[in-house]
This record gives structure tokens, C-alpha cells and sequence, in this order.
């Protein structure tokens, strides 16, 4: 194809998204296009099932049976939502196992906040109303980006997604009226999951490379910086009602903004995370490889078996 | 190598009786049984299904978005299959 | 306590599930993949709602106001019920396969009779069961089969496995004094009817499964009376840690 065919095809396609039309899977799309929403889906779809290592060390020691089964429910939509992201990616042309191979190799990012260790019962709490809470407001519009199979997708994980941010905040409002132990435990857990649910919604708007081209492909709605400030402002009255003290000083009402004042976020320990220096990269790491590893025999032997199955049936036919 | 990996299924759920099977996604299965027992555990969680169709990606032909012109286009100005392109009077009910 | 076997005949029930289900609640987020992973929390959550149910039930009869936590959560390692079997660790996939298909084969068997009880809260928990069980006997019998039938590897894992749960196998079909006064007074169901039954059951399967059917005679018993493995202590450590490190409180 000529330079100036692909110039019009490229026109065209962004005519397409302007005008809120879909992009499906055989559609013609300019390379960026692909490889751009290759990173983001997969990125988002690691971000779930290394997600679910923090909170699944505490399934075995949930405090009550209730709080249990919420809590293995919730592990597993993650594992769900992993999976439709997946699928969502593989229609792009690359299949789950190379994603998995840059997820283990290190090529591939996901959500650094999960490179923080879950310590007391009442980081469940904290990370399903903070965490939880920061991956709506970043997801919600995502159910309307121009990639058909990644907005449905994300329609499906929204759905299932609005218990996980009420179970959360259940757990730290019962907590806050439990005993003054308990509600240091509340607090702790929201001393250490504050500042980094904040860096969750990415590097300020001056330092995130992609934010431009995004914002064109409605793979984005609103800037990192936007986003956070809304995160913020709904956030702090939540903290009110719990009775606890967001970390941060600087936090104060600007009448003339309507919005929340905050203080400066520890940038360096961001990148020093996201650069696999947080204190749990490695261990998160090798609970992924692992449980990878340890299944390669038995993926091996179900297709050995289905191979067998089919091979009998074939042999009955004739 | 290729042979270890699970092949990719297209699921498709009736919600409920009278509505017809509908796309919900896909998913990996080493054989048909596998993906329609994953396809329940994966879909239908929250109730949301009463009968389940799988089937294997790679036998799905697809149309090609490059022909669309010459498949759908010429469907569009055959007003003629539509009710209201017949004048028919006020007055006369139930047509 | 006026039903004291009664009581005691629900926790012997119960305790299987909440062993087991706890024993598959330590996978969740580390399956051979992610289909498989969320197939066995199925089965981890169904076993849980069913805990929940018997528990709330010995808790009536109990009459002293404990919860279904306090009962679930705060008896003593000798106070649990359940069989050596399902408290076995998840040494590989092939042993967290073995014990589900070991276990669910008589779970089903079992259920299929506790329907008929004429106590109507345990008959109706049963019903409920039936059909969560007939399905995880589907998932793991059909596993069995995959393994046993799939390569050498996947042949020698299973049949490792299968050979060294066998000696926890014969344990499900004892009877407790609770059992037999249930027995007796035609509520639980008599455990020894089934035990032909399942060895027939169990046999044909891992024939299918291309697998050898154990042959030892040799069996290990004592989870129904409160004399359990070495594993059931770690277990409770962190079922229990909440409890007991924050007594008397709400979550």
C-alpha cells in the first residue's frame, strides 16, 4: 500500500471515531492503533490477575465466613475480568500465552499498586474503597472507547465491578464503629493505600507521554490530573463518614475551585516502583511465573486427552 | 509448542427462555466439554444464563469488512421493504 | 445441650466443607490457568454457602447464641469433625484433583440420601447441595480422566496422587456415635450403605481414566473423632487467626 493510500485510510479512520463509530476486529487500523490498545488492554487485564495476589493471602484468613465468600467472590471477578480483557486483546492478533510471556519477562507493566503488601484484615477494606474506587473512575469511561470488543469489555467488568468498591467500604465502615483497635487498623490501612491509590491514576499530565493520542482514540476521556482530582473530591467526604483522617496535610476545601487543595506526591517512589523496586514486584512476580509453571503439565495433558478423545470419535465415525 | 495451548472458544448464552443465544465472549478449553463447563463457571456467575452454545473460534467465517460495500450498501436504498414507504390514508386502522 | 447428636451429626457434615472449601480457598489467583482458577473457587464458594447454612442450623439447635462464626472458628483442633481427607494439602494439581474427586463421590452419594431425611432443615440443605455437588463431582471426575488419559506425566502425577489419598478413603464411611444415633432415629443417613457403591463408582472412573485402582488395604482414621493429621493445625492457624487475635469483636 502507498504512503498516500494509508495518509487517506488513516483520515478516514479517525473520521470514523470522531463520529463515535466503533472500531471491530477485522477493520482496517492504522498500526499505532493496534499496538497501542495491544498495551493498554493487556496492561489493564495483568493489572487484574496480579490484583488478585494481595487479596487472596487473606481469603484463608477472612474473619468471618460472610466476609469470606464476598472476599473469594471478589478475587475471582478478577480473575473473570483478567479473562474478558484477554479475549478483548487476543482480537487484536496476539494470543494469552504471549501476553502471559511479557507479563513474566518483565516487558510487559500492570498496575503498580499491587506491588504493595496487604498487611492487616483492613487492607481488603482499604483496597477495595480506595483501590477499587481509583479503577472506577479510571474504567467507567472506558465502556465507551472506540475499540468494540475492549468498551465491552469494560461494560461487563463495570457491571460485575460496582459490589467490589460496597464491599470494601463496608469492611472499613464497620471497622470505624468496631472497637478503638479496630478503627487504628482502619486508619493504618488508609495511611499506606492514600498516596499510592492517587499515583494509581498515572504521572501528571506534563509527564504522561501517551495522554494526546489517547484522548483522539477515546482510549482516554479525561487527563490523569483530572481524573485524580475526581477521585479526590469524591473521596474525602467518604473518609468523613468513616470518621478517618486522610494522610495528607496539605488537604483543604478551595471554595473558589469547588475542589480539594492536596499535597505533592512522592513522584520518586512511583517510578521507583514501576521500575520493580517496590516492595513486593519480585514476589508478586514469582506467584505468576509459579502458578504458570506449575500448570504446564496439566495444559499439556488436557490437550493430550482432547486430542485422544477426538481421535476415538473419529475412529468410531468411520 | 503450538499443539500445548488451549484453543480459543466463542461462547454464546440464552439469558433466559424466548430470547435468542446471544455473543457473550470468548475463552480458552482444551475440548468442547471443557469450554462449555468453563463457559458456565466464566459467564454465568451471576445468574445469567439457561443455555450455553460454544464453539471453536477458528470455524467462524467472518465477512470482510473490505467488502462491506458490496454486501450492505445495496441494501440501503431498498425502501421499498419497509412499511412506510406505502402511502396508505389516515383513516384506514390496523395496517 | 438437648440435641447434642444432632448438633454434633450437623458438624460432621459441615466440617468437611469448611476444610475443604478452605483448602481450595488457597489456590484462588494460582490455578494451572485462569478457567481452571475460577472453576475451583466456584467450588471453594459453593462449599462455603453450604457451610454457612449447616452452621446456622447447629447454631438454633446449639441454643446458646453462637454464631456460625464462633462455631466455624473457635473450636479446638480436637473439636473438628471432618475426614483426614479433605484437610490434605494442594501438593500439586494432581492431589487437589484426587481429593475432590475422592471426597465429591461420596459428598454426591451422601446427599443424595441426607434429601430424604425427615428432618425438613437438613433435607432442604440437601437439596441445595445435590446439585452443586453433582457438578463438582463432574468437574473433578472429568479432570481424573484427563489426567489419567493425557500424557505420561500427567498419567504418573494422577496415579500418585490417587495412591496416596486412597488410605483416607476408607474413613468416610465410619460411623460416629452422633451417626448411628442419627441413624437410629432415622434422620442421618447410614454411611456404611455406601460404601460399595462408591469403591464401584470410584473403580470405574479411574478405569476410564486408564488408571490402577489401589490395591492396599491399609487406612487411616481419627478426623471424625477430633484425631487428625498434622495439616489440620496450619489450617486453623489462619482460619482462625482473626478470631482468636481479636476476640469478641464484629467484622
Amino acid at each position: 500500500m502507498s504512503e498516500e493510500q494509508i495518509r487517506s485510510l488513516e483520515r478516514h479512520f479517525n473520521e470514523r471515531i470522531a463520529r463515535d463509530e466503533k472500531i471491530e476486529p477485522k477493520d482496517w487500523m492504522p498500526e499505532k492503533y493496534r499496538q497501542t490498545h495491544i498495551r493498554q488492554i493487556s496492561q489493564h487485564a495483568h493489572s487484574e490477575i496480579v490484583g488478585m495476589l494481595p487479596e487472596g493471602n487473606w481469603i484463608t484468613r477472612a474473619p468471618s465466613l460472610r466476609r469470606k465468600v464476598a472476599l473469594l467472590a471478589k478475587v475471582q471477578d478478577e480473575a473473570g475480568h483478567g479473562l474478558y480483557l484477554y479475549s478483548a486483546c487476543e482480537t487484536l492478533g496476539i494470543s494469552r500465552d504471549e501476553l502471559y510471556e511479557q507479563l513474566h519477562s518483565g516487558k510487559a507493566k500492570y498496575s503498580s499498586i499491587f506491588n504493595y503488601p496487604a498487611l492487616t484484615w483492613a487492607d481488603m477494606g482499604a483496597i477495595g474503597w480506595l483501590v477499587d474506587g481509583a479503577a472506577i473512575i479510571n474504567q467507567v469511561p472506558l465502556c465507551n472507547t472506540s475499540y468494540g470488543p475492549y468498551a465491552r469489555a469494560m461494560i461487563r467488568v463495570c457491571k460485575e465491578e460496582s459490589f467490589h468498591q460496597r464491599q470494601g467500604f463496608e469492611i472499613m465502615l464497620k471497622l470505624c464503629n468496631g472497637t478503638p483497635e479496630q478503627k487504628a487498623m482502619a486508619q493504618d490501612a488508609l495511611n499506606r493505600w492514600w498516596w499510592p491509590s492517587l499515583m494509581m491514576l498515572g504521572p501528571t499530565d506534563d509527564k504522561s507521554v501517551h495522554t494526546e493520542q489517547s484522548m483522539k482514540w477515546k482510549l482516554k476521556r479525561k487527563t490523569n490530573d483530572e481524573l485524580r482530582q475526581q477521585f479526590i473530591d469524591q473521596t474525602v467526604p467518604q473518609a468523613d463518614v468513616l470518621g478517618l483522617t486522610i494522610p495528607d496535610s496539605d488537604l483543604k476545601w478551595n471554595e473558589e475551585r469547588q475542589s480539594y487543595d492536596f499535597g505533592e506526591i512522592d513522584w520518586d517512589e512511583f517510578w521507583q516502583v514501576v521500575k520493580g523496586h517496590g516492595p513486593m514486584n519480585k514476589e508478586r512476580m514469582k506467584a505468576r511465573v509459579g502458578a504458570w509453571e506449575r500448570g504446564t503439565w496439566v495444559r499439556e495433558a488436557a490437550m493430550a486427552y482432547a486430542k485422544k478423545k477426538q481421535a476415538r470419535k473419529e475412529k468410531q465415525a468411520v | 509448542m503450538a499443539t500445548k495451548n488451549w484453543p480459543l472458544w466463542e461462547i454464546f448464552v440464552r439469558s433466559k427462555n424466548g430470547l435468542e443465544h446471544r455473543h457473550f465472549g470468548s475463552l480458552h478449553a482444551a475440548d468442547a466439554e471443557m469450554a462449555l463447563e468453563n463457559a458456565r463457571d466464566v459467564y454465568t456467575r451471576r445468574n445469567e444464563g439457561v443455555s450455553i452454545w460454544v464453539v471453536e473460534s477458528k470455524h467462524i467465517t467472518a465477512s470482510n469488512p473490505e467488502n462491506n460495500g458490496e454486501l450492505f450498501e445495496p441494501a440501503q436504498d431498498k425502501v421499498y421493504r419497509h412499511p412506510t414507504f406505502y402511502d396508505v390514508p389516515d383513516e384506514v386502522k390496523h395496517m | 445441650m438437648k440435641n447434642e447428636n444432632l448438633y454434633n451429626y450437623i458438624l460432621g457434615i459441615a466440617d468437611n466443607s469448611l476444610i475443604l472449601g478452605q483448602r481450595l480457598g488457597e489456590l484462588c489467583g494460582h490455578g494451572p490457568n485462569l478457567e481452571t482458577d475460577i472453576a475451583c473457587t466456584n467450588i471453594s464458594l459453593d462449599l462455603f454457602g453450604q457451610v454457612r447454612s449447616y452452621f446456622q442450623y447447629a447454631g438454633k439447635i446449639a441454643g446458646d447464641g453462637r454464631s456460625e462464626d464462633d462455631i466455624s472458628m473457635l473450636r479446638k483442633e480436637h473439636e473438628y469433625k471432618n475426614v483426614l481427607l479433605v484437610e490434605q494439602p494442594n501438593t500439586n494439581f494432581a492431589y487437589t484433583i484426587a481429593r475432590q474427586f475422592l471426597f465429591d463421590a461420596y459428598h454426591l452419594a451422601f446427599l443424595r440420601e441426607l434429601q430424604k431425611s425427615p428432618d425438613l432443615t437438613l433435607s432442604a440443605i440437601a437439596n441445595k447441595c445435590v446439585k452443586e455437588v453433582s457438578y463438582h463431582e463432574r468437574f473433578s471426575s472429568d479432570w481424573v480422566r484427563r489426567l489419567g488419559d493425557g500424557t505420561d506425566e500427567s498419567r504418573e502425577k494422577i496415579q500418585e496422587a490417587i495412591n496416596d489419598l486412597w488410605m483416607y478413603t476408607d474413613e468416610l464411611f465410619h460411623q460416629t456415635e452422633a451417626d448411628k444415633a442419627m441413624v437410629a432415629e432415622g434422620i442421618g443417613v447410614d454411611v456404611t450403605t455406601l460404601k460399595e457403591g462408591y469403591y464401584a463408582y470410584v473403580k470405574e472412573v479411574l478405569e476410564e481414566a486408564t488408571l490402577e485402582v489401589p490395591e492396599s488395604k491399609y487406612f487411616q482414621k481419627g478426623g471424625k473423632h477430633g484425631v487428625h493429621t498434622e495439616h489440620l493445625g496450619y489450617i486453623l492457624a489462619e482460619l482462625q487467626y482473626m478470631q482468636r487475635t481479636y476476640p469478641n469483636m464484629e467484622w
